[in-house]
């Protein structure tokens, strides 16, 4: 199987921080890959990384046996139409309605006539079922809605890749189900290559066919969902049982308790 | 010693590194001007938004300067017997100073602290980030048509503070404190020169709204995408321009009435 | 995708900023002499020019025909050198013309009065660079009172 996306030894500082340490990634065209871990070490940054947003400080990135790194401006936003991003808050824009946000890519990269604009809008919000609310404006939409509203977006102009950053981060049950069903069925339907970054790790296990789990500026274990389950890397079984002190300390790096707490007696 | 010094050095870096990144910024925005087919529609909807709004203000407050004016000119001129020249003292300090100057304050307090939050706002809910992402220059479609709305409006704006001032002066100076209404308009076209103060009265308020406009838009761009971030930029907009505003007016005073 | 309200407005608005213009430059400004208008330079030697000041006006008989463009000082008399743009539009001013700095109202702004000359023949026009032999110098009030002092000791 080919890999759509490739990442050879990364390594990215922010500042004086380290956040990746020569980490090397392969994302199969056609899969599903989740990148799980704890909060607060770039996951984000990662996809940012693959997007082309940040330059890493060395190591290369190849979309499509293309190296993001290398490119210059132009090709990187020609590199781009390929690709799809979920944000976090889903990143509607808020001075326009739900249509007009998942028309706007359409009408930025193409130069469709208007009623076939209208028709390619309503099939995408169809799609993520939201089809009733084009005309509502972003703030009239729930968190979940709006999610599904930005996937219609980033999802309008077919591409090849779809990065989910956080995308069950604060949803409840219900649209939680939703957006796995939608993330798992666009997949499939579309033939789409998706990378889901979460630390939702029993959704994500559901529709992953591969996971990479990173910790402490590295990939800690990776494999199929039955391989990460079935690993006997305490750090990996800590993370995917969520127990609260184990290889990732509960408490943060401090001195010894005794010595700060008679430190005043002295 | 060595501490301060290093700490004078860090904050020279900081100071530099900010305005190269604000040169970046309008150099991308600047170069974004072609393209005119797709950005007028965007262009007008920002000048709606950075001018038209800011009418009113802009409006009433020329409209209470200028009545101002010629109520504090009108009790000393009418010492010396003067009050003839009460039409050329509000029409030149409205246009040589109080019209651009004024209005830019004004702008930057509207107009310039809604531009930076917007941005700011858009940077911090991730849609600069997404426009990247959807292959889209956010300098070209988020900055360039903001900025060019500002550089358009406020010397429009200005030029609408000045007129709207001298007929304020005009009310209170010619119908209210009995100033003769045809040596209010003669002295003051006698007084009052095309080139000299009109054109270079244009000139401030065209430097001033480039200054203020980039000021506010750059704020925005570059601001630490949190609350607190967005309204340190937005103090930082207010406070910035007008004191850019004062400074640069004095220059071009200089320049252009000075020797 | 745009409102036509917004559309509408903006229209409006820049109709008025283009109506305010007009009102500046056609109604507040004077449009007699202005900076891009041609002009030629005449030149008067003054003994004392008073208060007059670059940009200062000249008039003939209340009529303003140019203004002051430089004012310095000869380096070998060490008399003031008065430099006058005056519009093309009035030309032929005969040789003998004067003019006199003069003030309008007791405290008011001072400026040049060129009192034209009667011409016959043989008297030339005054052309681009020439002098103005005929001056009288600015009145200083000072030595007015001086004077109105001196003279009446003497009574």
């Amino acid at each position: 199987m080919q890999n759509l996306v490739e990442v050879d030894n990364l390594t990215f500082r922010r500042g004086e921080r380290i956040i990746y340490e020569n980490i090397s990634m392969r994302f199969e065209q056609g899969k599903t890959t989740a990148i799980m871990g704890p909060s607060g070490i770039g996951k984000t940054t990662l996809l940012r990384l693959i997007g082309g947003q940040l330059k890493p400080d060395s190591g290369d990135i190849r979309f499509q046996d293309k190296s993001i790194v290398s490119m210059n401006r132009s090709q990187l936003y020609k590199a781009r139409r390929d690709m799809g991003m979920l944000f976090q808050s889903g990143a509607l824009f808020t001075d326009i309605n739900v249509f007009d946000n998942v028309a706007y890519p359409l009408r930025e990269h193409t130069k469709l006539p208007e009623h076939l604009i209208r028709l390619v809008v309503l099939v995408k919000l169809q799609a993520v079922g939201l089809r009733g609310a084009a005309g509502l404006m972003p703030s009239e939409l729930s968190g979940g809605m709006a999610r599904r509203a930005a996937l219609a977006r980033a999802i309008a102009l077919d591409p090849k890749l779809i990065m989910y950053d956080e995308p069950f981060a604060g949803q409840d049950p219900i649209s939680m189900g939703v957006l796995v069903k939608l993330i798992r069925e666009l997949n499939n339907a579309l033939n789409l290559t998706s990378i889901v970054v979460t630390h939702d790790v029993d959704e994500v296990m559901q529709i992953a066919d591969y996971a990479y789990i990173i910790a402490d500026k590295k990939v800690i274990g990776e494999g199929t969902p039955e391989q990460i389950r079935a690993s006997d890397s305490p750090l990996v079984q800590q993370f995917l049982n969520g127990a609260a002190d184990g290889p990732v300390p509960f408490h943060y790096a401090a001195k010894p308790l005794q010595d700060e707490l008679l430190q005043g007696c002295k | 010693m060595m501490q301060s010094l290093v700490h004078l050095g860090r904050n020279a870096i900081d100071r530099i590194s900010t305005l190269g990144r604000a040169a970046q910024l309008i150099w991308g925005a600047i170069i974004a001007v072609p393209q005119p087919v797709k950005n007028t529609p965007l262009l007008i909807r920002q000048m709606y938004v950075v001018g038209v709004q800011s009418f009113l203000i802009v409006a009433v407050s020329g409209l209470f300067i200028g009545m101002v004016m010629a109520l504090q000119s009108y009790t000393v001129l009418i010492d010396y017997g003067a009050e003839d020249s009460l039409g050329p003292m509000v029409a030149l300090s409205l246009l040589r100073e109080l019209g651009p100057v004024v209005t830019a304050l004004l702008f930057a307090g509207r107009a310039g602290s809604a531009l930076t939050a917007e941005i700011g706002l858009m940077k911090a809910t991730e849609q600069l980030s997404s426009l990247e992402m959807m292959a889209i220059d956010p300098l070209r479609r988020i900055i360039a048509p903001r900025f060019w709305a500002g550089v358009l409006t406020m010397p429009m704006l200005a030029l609408i503070f000045s007129a709207i001032g001298i007929l304020g002066g005009k009310f209170v100076g010619v119908d209210w404190l009995g100033v003769d209404q045809g040596s209010y308009w003669s002295v003051m076209q006698a007084s009052v020169e095309f080139h000299q103060d009109v054109v270079n009265g244009f000139i401030k308020s065209l430097v001033f709204a480039a200054v203020v406009t980039w000021i506010a838009v750059f704020n925005g761009y570059d601001c630490e995408p949190t609350s607190e971030g967005i309204s340190a930029a937005t103090t930082k907009t207010v406070v910035h321009s007008s004191l850019a505003v004062l400074g640069l007016d004095f220059i071009l005073t200089a320049l252009m009435f000075g020797l | 995708m745009l409102s036509r309200k917004i559309e509408l407005l903006v229209g409006l608005f820049v109709a008025v900023a283009i109506a305010a213009g007009l009102m500046l430059s056609l109604y507040v400004a004077n449009q007699g002499i202005s900076g891009d208008q041609e002009t030629y330079q005449l030149k008067a030697k003054f003994d004392n020019i008073g208060g007059l000041k670059v940009r200062s006006a000249v008039k003939v008989g209340g009529v303003v025909i140019g203004r002051v463009a430089d004012i310095s000082l000869d380096k070998k008399n060490f008399t003031p050198v008065v430099t006058l743009d005056i519009s093309t539009k009035y030309q032929d001013f005969p040789e003998t013309s004067s003019v006199a700095i003069l003030t309008s109202g007791l405290l008011g702004e001072q400026y040049i009065g060129l009192q034209p000359g009667f011409s016959f023949d043989g008297i030339g026009t005054l052309k681009d660079g020439d002098f103005v032999e005929d001056t009288k110098s600015a009145l200083v009030l000072e030595d007015l009172i001086g004077q109105f002092l001196f003279s009446k000791n003497k009574d």
